[in-house]
């Protein structure tokens, strides 16, 4: 009976618990959303002036903020895909086939996951510099593609190593060649890793803020506009910015999460 | 033999290049020669119109012995540790209750974890600087309830950035352990209690010895990159709470010398390459690192 009570108690001071550590997660959100609402016209933008939509409209007239998204998605776009397929061709090619200096390229591999980015920054700035490329666009795309490749390769070799290689023998004894087996077998046994891969890739660029602050020359992404901001403050159509997109990531991952989590059950 | 090696080629050597040619070359131009780079580089010197002239020398490693470099250091590994000590006390018990939920809502409380940092961290961090700030809700709260007479300055201390700090990197810290608390045996802990180990001795005995793989990774995941996040003691510590990464930007950004930069760069190469050996000796696995 006294065990039943303890436990009980336990039970609701750790529903608390949880409920305060989600407070503490979402409350700069609903600073941000808020703030987005605030009829404020004087910097610094943050005493509350009473509710309006007007931020929403005046983003569409901000063209510098809506060009560093677009810039933003871009580079989101470009790198993710070919991090995904340099990233699917290695994982296959580094577990499958033999050849020398494997190893390097497996410890190669950790380094962008494991250095401080502000490491990897100012080591890409440093080579760009040297080699004269200029920078903007193509550094950035070259730089997120450099730092997402190991998360696809991790989550595709996750996926390899319950990988049945027979199925793959089957086709080719079939008469498939490695090209076909390739995409008809291979790929679609690898798709969730593949999958879950990209979406890392891509999460990853959108909110990259300190290698691209060191490769993006005069390009600015949506990241380094807010960084720009921030110095005379925030303006709302930012946190109007930002809400929109809180809103459409939350859309389009319960979407691509529910393909993604029946991808699943098809195992095997 | 040459029909062998002829095959050997169509089998191996050619698939092999096809496939792994792409990402070979991304580490070697992207990776490795940056790094190597950085290390010759914090070998030079600047002329005085702030040029690299490759000309060897060791003068930037010395100025790193400097007395306001060696307080920052300990400042940031300071400020390191006690963010990785806070998302451990605060991330493991919440992790324990997300990952041992019976119900379906397991799969949401996870996502409840993740969807914040779809929000750029930068406006995030921004936020918090609103809410801590002199006119902020905080500020606003305490004094309706009349505790402050007038706004406290909770901004530009130590504690403000490690605060940042834990809000950037708990996810590090609870994704691993998740992971790890959800593969638990729940059989395992029945035994233990049945055997009448009291709850302290599961926990210490049984529960952290099975996920403990969980919380090294999530500790390297929270220190290492803690130590380069310029951006959140600018915003939050306002240059009081200067770190490693704050001293490495500057020389970039605006003291111009980038071989300073690269030697202070090195440090956290360093301190890198300790900690993942640790972590390594410790039986931890590299690729749940990255997953």
């Amino acid at each position: 009976m006294r065990k039943a009570k303890k436990e009980k108690r336990i039970k609701r001071l750790s529903i608390v618990f949880c409920l305060l550590v989600y407070l503490f997660l979402f409350l700069p959100i609903f600073v941000v959303v808020s703030n987005s609402f605030n009829a404020t016209t004087t910097k610094p933008y943050l005493s509350w002036k009473g509710f309006t939509f007007d931020w929403y409209v005046k983003l569409w007239d901000n063209s510098a903020l809506l060009e560093s998204f677009g810039n933003t998605i871009i580079i989101a776009l470009a790198s993710t895909i070919l991090a995904t397929i340099i990233g699917t061709l290695g994982a296959v090619g580094i577990y499958r086939y033999k050849f020398k200096g494997k190893g390097i390229i497996n410890g190669l591999l950790y380094i962008p996951v494991v250095i401080p980015e502000i490491v990897i920054g100012i080591a890409l700035l440093t080579i760009f510099t040297n080699a004269n490329v200029p920078r903007g666009m193509l550094t950035l795309i070259l730089s997120h593609v450099s730092f997402s490749v190991p998360y696809v390769i991790f989550n595709v070799r996750a996926r390899l190593s319950g990988y049945d290689k027979s199925i793959e023998e089957a086709s080719m004894d079939l008469g498939a060649n490695r090209v076909v087996t390739f995409f008809e077998i291979t790929l679609p046994v690898l798709m969730p890793g593949i999958a879950g891969g990209a979406l890392l890739a891509f999460t990853l660029s959108i909110d990259d803020v300190i290698i691209s602050y060191f490769v993006n020359g005069q390009t600015k992404t949506y990241p380094l506009k807010v960084m720009e901001s921030i110095k005379s403050g925030v303006s709302p159509d930012v946190n109007a910015l930002s809400t929109l997109v809180l809103v459409g990531t939350i859309v389009l991952v319960y979407i691509t999460q529910s393909g993604i989590l029946s991808g699943k059950h098809n195992k095997i | 033999m040459k029909n062998m090696s002829k095959h050997d080629l169509k089998s191996n050597t050619i698939p092999a290049v096809v496939t792994v040619g792409p990402v070979a070359l991304l580490l070697l131009l992207l990776v490795l020669a940056p790094l190597i780079l950085v290390t010759v580089m914090s070998l030079c010197q600047t002329d005085e119109f702030y040029n690299v002239v490759y000309r060897f020398t060791l003068v930037n490693y010395s100025k790193l012995l400097s007395p306001d470099y060696i307080k920052i250091y300990g400042q940031s590994l300071l400020i390191a540790f006690i963010t990785t000590l806070i998302c451990v006390l605060i991330g493991y018990p919440f992790s324990y209750v997300i990952a041992r939920t019976k119900s379906k809502k397991r799969q949401l409380f996870y996502m409840l974890v993740i969807i914040p940092f779809w929000t750029n961290s930068l406006i995030r961090i921004y936020g918090w600087r609103t809410f801590l700030g002199s006119s902020g809700w905080l500020n606003k709260l305490l004094m309706a309830m009349g505790v402050a007479a007038e706004p406290i300055e909770l901004l530009y201390k130590t504690g403000t950035t490690v605060l940042g700090m834990v809000y950037c990197f708990i996810p590090f810290m609870v994704l691993p352990l998740y992971t790890a608390i959800e593969k638990l045996d729940a059989s395992l802990l029945e035994a233990s209690s049945d055997l009448g180990a009291r709850p302290v001795k599961t926990l210490f005995e049984v529960i952290l010895p099975l996920t403990s793989s969980g919380l090294f990774s999530g500790c390297i995941m929270v220190f290492i990159p803690c130590l380069g996040y310029f951006f959140v003691s600018n915003i939050l510590g306002g240059g009081n709470t200067d770190m490693i990464g704050n001293l490495i930007e500057r020389q970039f950004k605006s003291a111009n010398n980038w071989p300073l930069g690269a030697a202070l760069s090195i440090i956290l190469i360093v301190v890198t390459l300790i900690l993942v050996k640790i972590y390594q000796k410790l039986g931890g696995d590299m690729d749940s690192l990255g997953v």
